[in-house]
């Protein structure tokens, strides 16, 4: 039987890395060059500007980026309407700054985070990372962010923390999506602890070296890239820390469809399609779907013993 | 057959507009960023509203007494038929390349597909029969008693919409709905002959 395995022949191997890489440092020295050297003093209230610098991760992929325009006007986010497009239509409503994130629970020291703070006291640095949605499709994106570990590093998880509940806003006015009852407001996540705290997970405050857009969950969102993507909750508020595991939106509104750990997996179909392929944007044919996303490498011990098809 | 009915061209010609439509948002990169799930989506939006219209002309000849609009029905179904079979060769084709493995899995496993390719027969063997020729073949009691299947189309097309909805039911209870007020509609000119036949017997 032939079993074609992508995951030994990707787009890393056809990409030389130098040239790469020297096409981000490019576009992000431009960046710089273009809002920073050439205007200092309006480079901060620039329509687009850049967030600098940002370090490179050894985590990010190398396969090709979907464009931007595709990452902003294809998105799911309810909570301004359940078409594709509606997001990037209807969120101009909502106001990213002043923002702030409650840290607490079963913390130390439980914080409020104000977001300019958190961005400039936090090291950002550019994951690139595939997106694999539940409804089969994928992207890659760009994401700037800190890993959430070290945003738990400063509350200081009790020894009772297992979980981390996540809640988005839940405001009407800015969020129009909510003023239907398509699913119990506000939107809400978890993660294991122990989820929580490996590298993969990070939050994230932009994408292509710009702060991020109101659709794609401004002005700070998770991102758990072996989990299907319902799972990186957008506009985060607070974060608790909890002992048992907390309930989720789609888990609540569809449990035999979503369930608490959403990891991509191939071989465990969702009830109404299949999950083996997806289907890359920008590209026609479907491509095979990896295993936790092809992230297994990081993440399959944190399910070890665990039974997939049960805890899907 | 008298004299050539012009309105037939014209219904003909709209019937296309969406088809036309279609083909403009494929070349100008108007299904935005995933377009092939898009336009599976377009298909069968023309196929179930094609469908409604279809539903709709007997009732709207009872109620409005206007019996031309007959000549207009079947028509109507065969563009019903048409944006269906669109559909299917979109989901069949260009989303699964016509890998019947993959597909056979589809149609087996998940019942709003199941209920999907049930439906698309149905209109393929309405379409099949819709001709004359086979009118007269089948005879007029045998082919109308076929042709009633169109009902168990419209509410399976219908549920096989809402079924493939992540969460937002709205717009396919909206056809649902729809869609049975057109069937309800049917049987209240046939209970009014009952209930005069009733009087004057009694």
């Amino acid at each position: 039987m032939l079993i074609r395995n992508r995951q030994i022949l990707s787009e890393n191997d056809v990409t030389p890395e130098a040239l790469y890489v020297n096409r981000r440092a490019f576009m992000v020295a431009g960046g710089a060059l273009a809002l920073g050297a050439a205007f200092p003093a309006f480079a901060a209230p620039a329509a687009a500007p850049s967030l600098g610098t940002l370090a490179h991760s050894r985590f990010s992929t190398t396969e090709k980026e979907t464009p931007l325009t595709d990452v902003t006007h294809y998105n799911n986010f309810y909570e301004f309407g359940t078409d594709k497009e509606d997001p990037s239509r209807n969120a101009g409503t909502l106001r990213p700054r002043p923002w702030s994130l409650i840290v607490d629970g079963e913390v130390a020291t439980p914080k409020t985070f104000d977001i300019d703070a958190l961005m400039k006291a936090m090291p950002l640095e550019e994951r690139i990372y595939r997106l694999r949605c539940v409804e089969a499709w994928s992207m890659v994106i760009p994401w700037a962010g800190f890993p959430l570990k070290a945003l738990l590093d400063q509350v200081q998880p009790t020894s009772k923390a297992r979980y981390l509940a996540f809640e988005t806003l839940h405001d009407p006015k800015q969020m129009p999506g909510q003023r239907s009852a398509v699913l119990t407001w506000p939107y809400r996540e978890g993660l294991r602890l122990d989820e929580a705290m490996n590298p993969l997970a990070i939050l994230a405050v932009g994408l292509y070296g710009r702060p991020l857009e109101n659709q794609n969950g401004a002005p700070i969102r998770l991102v758990v890239p072996w989990k299907y993507g319902f799972k990186s909750i957008k506009s985060i508020t607070r974060i608790r820390l909890t002992e048992r595991q907390p309930v989720t939106a789609w888990n609540l509104s569809a449990p035999q469809e979503y369930g608490f750990y959403a990891n991509v997996n191939p071989t465990v179909d969702h009830p109404r399609w299949s999950q083996a392929k997806e289907r890359r944007i920008g590209e026609f044919f479907r491509r095979e779907t990896l295993m936790f996303n092809g992230y297994g490498e990081e993440v399959a011990g944190l399910y070890k013993g665990m039974d997939l098809r049960r805890y899907f | 057959m008298r004299r050539r009915d012009p309105w037939k061209a014209v219904l003909f010609v709209i019937g296309l507009v969406p088809a036309a439509w279609l083909v403009w948002l494929v070349l100008s990169g108007g299904l935005g960023a995933n377009p092939i799930k898009e336009g599976i989506h377009f298909t069968g939006l023309w196929a179930i509203r094609f469908l409604c219209l279809a539903l709709a002309v007997t009732p709207f000849m009872r109620l409005s007494g206007i019996k031309t609009i007959m000549r207009y029905r079947r028509m109507i179904g065969l563009y019903a038929f048409f944006y269906a079979l669109l559909h299917v060769l979109t989901y069949a084709g260009v989303d699964q390349f016509f890998n019947l493995h993959d597909i056979w899995k589809d149609v087996a496993k998940r019942p709003f597909i199941m209920l999907g390719f049930a439906t698309f027969l149905i209109l393929l063997a309405l379409a099949v029969t819709s001709t004359n020729k086979m009118v007269r073949r089948l005879g007029g009691r045998r082919w109308q008693a076929l042709h009633r299947l169109v009902y168990g189309a419209g509410i399976m097309a219908a549920i096989h919409f809402t079924m493939s909805v992540k969460a937002d039911v709205t717009e396919p209870l909206i056809y649902l709905s729809i869609i049975l007020v057109l069937l309800a509609l049917r049987m209240v000119p046939a209970l009014q002959r009952k209930r005069r036949h009733d009087l004057s017997a009694a």
